[in-house]
């Protein structure tokens, strides 16, 4: 790898940012299902707060696991949306043929990714408040660790989605929404791990969601932060996410192997 | 001393699966020169610019351009050279100005906004800098994308098909373009093309490429004087059908 370039990383995210710029609609559809999910989630929160001894406890636990999952969800389509845009717009030779260096793809994409899950997640947040006078920030500073490592995860199945996309074509696109929620009901964002069957447990213990959302359900219930949860995700996160950067470097290999980067966006 | 090629390729191959895409070629390019490869469909034309564009990579061969061997240090190079083609696009939906500023900024271009006026006089496409790229004309398109290939200032300029799709004013427009960049900045031309006319007008040497073979090689009026032919039209058919081989080279 070569000297890594921040004038590069950012004119491409300057490129995405003249899209948003110019585009309100970009920025309603961004923060559009994040709220309308917020609104839903804290409807049923009010209604089974009176039903249920653990939301009666803790009543944001649903609407803390609903905003928490979206900024999973939100930082994974941040990477693999805007990487399938470059694939539209038959751009991507454009950028190869230029000194731009793959990792530096990988940082712009990433980069794009947490201005996206901001703007998305930060209107849900904010709205969250007036509506049922929720605070997400009530979580305190385990929150920033919260957040950091479900950015991380949602980095590293957008890359995986990107590099399928990359070596199978845009017939493989609709995996880029259909990934993460195959592993939804593994992350234990509504309930605790040990409600899965025993034979599941350890899949759901390997993700690095599913210990964001035990720590938050911590923190919710028993008021402790559990370091051991936030090293855990971070660890895992590390080694998934160093490996979703081989395989989506490898899928580029492959792609100048084959020719594909000439054809890319048919 | 003479000064080495910019480019230098030797026993170039690229297969995919059982087709030979490119077979074993071997040229060179001198700096400052303009030259066509020539050939019909799948004759191995856009395989080879891909291959030294570093889109694609060789099955084997050995290609050195700038004296940096490829595609091993195309980090070096790439800065250097620049590529307009009319079948790999912009985006749509980002102005003229904006695709030119991210593109100035990749490649690193000083002083943005004086390089983006002077392609803007210079190409006479400053009227639609505010305009979706995605809006305009194929001849408007395609002298946008000549403006980004032009933004690094390249010692070499890649073009396949640089006036394929366009009406004969705007293609002579581009023809002029290309010729005055080229005296001016002592650029090196490499350009794919089907239009003789235009490879007689711009091209100081020619290659010619049959199913991924190197079988002529020379400029315009060799060829034309080697394979006794009025033009280089008459020529192109002649190789292009295998009427008359000329100097295969092995």
């Amino acid at each position: 790898m070569n000297g890594l370039s921040l004038q590069r990383i950012g004119a491409l995210a300057l490129r995405y940012l003249y899209l948003l710029r110019r585009s309100w609609v970009r920025i309603v559809e961004l923060a559009y299902w994040p709220t309308v999910q917020m609104i839903l989630w804290g409807f049923i929160t009010r209604y089974l707060a009176g039903h249920s001894d653990v939301l009666g406890q803790a009543a944001g636990l649903l609407l803390s696991g609903v905003l928490l999952w979206d900024i999973l969800f939100r930082s994974q389509l941040g990477v693999s949306v805007v990487f399938f845009e470059e694939l539209h717009a038959r751009n991507l030779a454009q950028l190869f043929v230029s000194p731009l260096q793959p990792i530096e793809l990988i940082l712009a994409l990433i980069s794009i990714s947490l201005v996206r899950t901001l703007i998305g997640v930060g209107v849900a947040v904010a709205l969250a408040l007036p509506f049922y006078g929720f605070n997400l920030f009530a979580l305190g500073p385990p929150l920033a660790g919260f957040f950091l490592n479900l950015l991380l995860m949602g980095w590293t199945i957008g890359l995986l989605v990107s590099a399928l996309v990359l070596r199978h074509g845009m017939g493989a696109e609709s995996i880029a929404w259909a990934a993460i929620f195959a592993l939804a009901p593994l992350c234990g964002i509504y309930y605790p791990i040990a409600t899965l069957p025993g034979w599941l447990q350890p899949l759901a213990w390997a993700l690095p969601a599913s210990h964001v959302f035990e720590g938050m359900r911590a923190v919710l219930l028993n008021h402790t932060f559990r370091l051991d949860y936030f090293l855990y995700a971070l660890l895992l996160n590390a080694g998934y996410l160093g490996l979703a950067i081989r395989v989506f470097l490898a899928a580029v290999r492959q792609a100048r192997e084959h020719g594909s980067l000439l054809r890319s966006g048919e | 001393m003479a000064e080495p090629p910019v480019i230098q390729v030797e026993d170039l191959r690229k297969q995919y699966g059982s087709v030979q895409a490119v077979d074993g070629i071997s040229f060179t390019i001198a700096r400052g020169a303009t030259c066509a490869l020539l050939g019909g469909n799948g004759a191995g034309k856009t395989t080879t610019i891909a291959i030294l564009l570093g889109l694609l990579l060789p099955t084997s061969g050995r290609i050195r351009i700038l004296g940096e061997e490829m595609p091993r240090h195309q980090h070096r190079v790439l800065p250097r050279m620049n590529f307009s083609s009319p079948y790999v696009d912009l985006p749509q939906r980002l102005t003229v100005a904006e695709n030119l500023t991210v593109y100035a900024r990749l490649y690193g271009v000083p002083q943005v906004r004086e390089r983006l006026a002077t392609l803007g006089r210079d190409l006479d496409i400053d009227d639609f800098f505010q305009r979706l790229y995605g809006s305009l004309s194929a001849g408007q398109k395609t002298r946008v994308a000549l403006a980004k290939a032009l933004l690094n200032k390249p010692e070499i300029l890649l073009l396949d098909e640089p006036t394929a799709s366009l009406d004969p004013d705007t293609a002579d427009r581009m023809r002029g373009i290309l010729t005055d960049y080229q005296r001016r900045s002592g650029a090196t031309l490499l350009l794919a093309s089907h239009n003789m006319s235009e490879v007689e007008r711009l091209c100081d040497q020619v290659i010619m490429l049959r199913a991924g073979r190197v079988v002529a090689s020379g400029t315009p009026r060799e060829l034309i004087h080697r394979y006794g032919r009025k033009d280089m039209e008459e020529v192109f058919l002649d190789i292009a059908r295998g009427i008359q081989t000329g100097d295969v080279v092995e």
